[in-house]
């Protein structure tokens, strides 16, 4: 087992009061999986990547835990939480690409970034180019300003070195959505081939797109609100999505070969609940078209049938 | 009713304009009214650029712009306020388009200020609210609030309205529902399907094959400033001619179809492609003229 997440909740702290982004997750990550956790704006789902390396000043550990291959994650003690950063939690950061150090050559940063975890950059140089050159960079980039690089290039050299020192658990978020599509694809089927050759234990992918992690992921975990709605493997859930949120998720993506003329899309009416003051019960409720009278229990996220989990009482009809 | 002819654009960049950057070549197209026409395109492909040319927001190096048959780069001061009363564009991100300090019906004051001086409030404030309606917004939920106030599809909508206050025969909308939320983007696409209806002529601008396959007739598949594929919209993504479109069709992440696989990790064709859009370092002659494959269908030759 890599990663166990029990009951996890964090929040952020407001002048209004907390905001509950984060609010009793529970979820298992295997080793060699590959889990995309998808969601919209605001379900917490980056909250819940940030959370298992460096919470930031404003995030506010309320209640849970996490282990990774077994051993306790101290994520609420950040001091504690360096033993464990980079070399077994390692995160790719949403726009990581603009987060390459700008006057320093790679090379440089990725010495000073080896230094501080105490390896040397001569030993791990050899490894360092034979990756490179997996992503189908050569050494030359090393001698590169982040300037002269295109944003696909930047995104491999980032997934380059923070897989360097082979993490049990690798957190991109959003490493594919600001490039184009021939790119996204190669940057997305990096991250199953570090997967293949054991750079990476574990993965989460985190993004908005359940397209990309149909294809690279294993499982998906859906997000809303702060919750965990639906978790089920990535083929199953979203062939027969079990939530009726993920249900109407996936109905409101057009593909190509579906058109206006012939067969129109619809949205999910309202917005989600603040989670200044979230309701009680299901968050979903609001805007769902199968809410009862009993949607105003918190519905439990069970195993619906073997493998699959949802968060809904009508989930297992 | 909006023609594209032969426009180019070439940016002066380095010190003291010294290099040239061939933003758009040779690119050619027709809107007519009630028609979408999605332009689609990577990063660096000029697709933007395509659209700040038609709304007069950057002037063209080299071809003609024509609304209505009227050259657009000839028009005057007087004779521009009457062109952007049919003509307006909408941005991709509606958060930056509102200044926060104001409220965000503002844009509508502006709108009346500039263009609708003369009409009386009780007459205004009908146009407003049945806009607001047109683009599926309740009044109460938007009126009087400060942009903070209001989602990402609220503030797009309401840009939407905006354009449609001033009765407009042709909006330009630039990746409008990026920014937006899965489940609240189709609406706003849907929106743009009922405007089309309504005989508004569209140019789609997105880096997005399904999104341009959904709303428009027509496609145009750009890269590096010149036009690739072009043609009716089943055509361009049911029987694709060109490798460039090919091989944006086969990236695009599909539910039901898994990627082929890579047969390597070498990824020097993108590599080149972006390396390319550098300055200076444009290939002449990449793309050829275009060739009629098919009734309306056109396919860059070479």
């Amino acid at each position: 087992m890599s990663l166990t997440v029990d009951n996890l909740r964090v929040y952020y702290r407001t002048l209004r009061g907390d905001v509950r982004a984060l609010d009793g997750v529970t979820f298992r990550v295997e080793d060699g999986e590959i889990m995309g956790i998808a969601g919209e704006s605001g379900c917490g789902k980056t909250t819940l990547g940030k959370s298992l390396i460096r919470l930031d000043g404003r995030m506010r550990y309320i209640e849970g835990k996490v282990q990774i291959d077994g051993v306790d994650l101290p994520i609420a003690d950040t001091g504690a939480m360096d033993a464990f950063r980079y070399r077994s939690v390692s995160i790719i950061p949403q726009q990581a690409m603009s987060a390459l150090n700008p006057i320093r050559k790679i090379g440089r940063m990725i010495e000073e970034l080896l230094d501080s975890r105490g390896v040397s950059y001569d030993e791990t140089k050899p490894e360092l180019s034979r990756r490179l050159r997996l992503v189908g960079l050569d050494d030359g980039v090393l001698d590169r300003f982040p300037i002269e690089l295109s944003g696909g290039m930047k995104q491999r050299v980032v997934l380059v070195l923070s897989t360097l020192l082979d993490p049990s658990l690798l957190i991109a978020d959003e490493l594919t959505s600001a490039l184009d599509v021939s790119t996204q694809k190669a940057v997305a089927e990096m991250l199953v081939e570090f997967r293949d050759r054991s750079f990476v234990k574990s993965t989460l992918v985190i993004t908005h797109d359940l397209s990309i992690l149909y294809q690279i992921a294993d499982t998906i975990l859906v997000m809303y609100a702060g919750k965990l709605v639906e978790k089920g493997p990535s083929s199953e859930l979203t062939a027969e999505p079990r939530h009726p949120y993920t249900q109407l998720l996936l109905g409101s993506l057009p593909e190509v070969g579906v058109r206006f003329n012939e067969r129109r899309l619809t949205g999910i009416a309202g917005r989600p609940p603040s989670l200044l003051d979230p309701p009680t019960g299901c968050r979903f409720r609001d805007r769902c078209p199968l809410a009862f009278a009993k949607c105003s229990e918190e519905p439990p996220f069970v195993e619906v049938e073997p493998g699959r989990f949802a968060a809904c009482w009508k989930a297992s009809d | 009713m909006l023609r594209v002819k032969d426009v180019s654009k070439v940016y002066k960049t380095g010190m003291f304009g010294g290099s040239e950057f061939t933003a758009v070549s040779g690119v050619s197209f027709d809107v007519e009214p009630g028609e979408v026409v999605s332009l689609i395109g990577e990063s660096g492909s000029g697709k933007t650029t395509v659209g700040k040319m038609i709304l007069r927001l950057t002037g063209v190096t080299s071809g003609s712009i024509t609304f209505g048959g009227v050259e657009v780069s000839a028009l005057r001061k007087s004779q521009l306020r009457g062109y952007y009363a049919q003509v307006q564009g909408v941005f991709q991100d509606p958060f930056s388009s509102y200044n926060p300090v104001f409220k965000a019906d503002r844009v509508f004051e502006l709108i009346r200020g500039n263009y609708l001086r003369g009409m009386s409030r009780s007459e205004w404030n009908g146009k407003v609210r049945r806009s607001l309606e047109d683009v599926g917004l309740e009044p109460a939920d938007v009126l009087g609030k400060y942009p903070h106030q209001l989602s990402g599809g609220q503030l797009q909508r309401l840009l939407i309205a905006r354009a449609l206050l001033l009765d407009i025969q042709f909006l330009v909308a630039d990746e409008i529902i990026s920014m937006l939320d899965a489940s609240t983007r189709i609406d706003v696409l849907n929106l743009l399907g009922d405007l089309k209806a309504r005989g508004l002529g569209i140019l789609f601008v997105t880096h997005d094959l399904s999104l341009g396959n959904y709303i428009s007739d027509k496609t145009i598949i750009l890269r590096r400033g010149r036009i690739v594929e072009m043609g009716a919209t089943e055509k361009v993504f049911g029987d694709p001619r060109h490798a460039y479109t090919r091989m944006l069709l086969s990236s695009v992440p599909q539910f039901g179809h898994k990627w082929e696989k890579l047969e390597d990790l070498d990824l020097s064709e993108s590599d080149a492609a972006s390396a390319d859009m550098r300055p200076g370092v444009l290939d002449e002659g990449a793309a050829g003229d275009l060739l009629e494959v098919d009734r309306d269908h056109f396919v860059a030759t070479g």
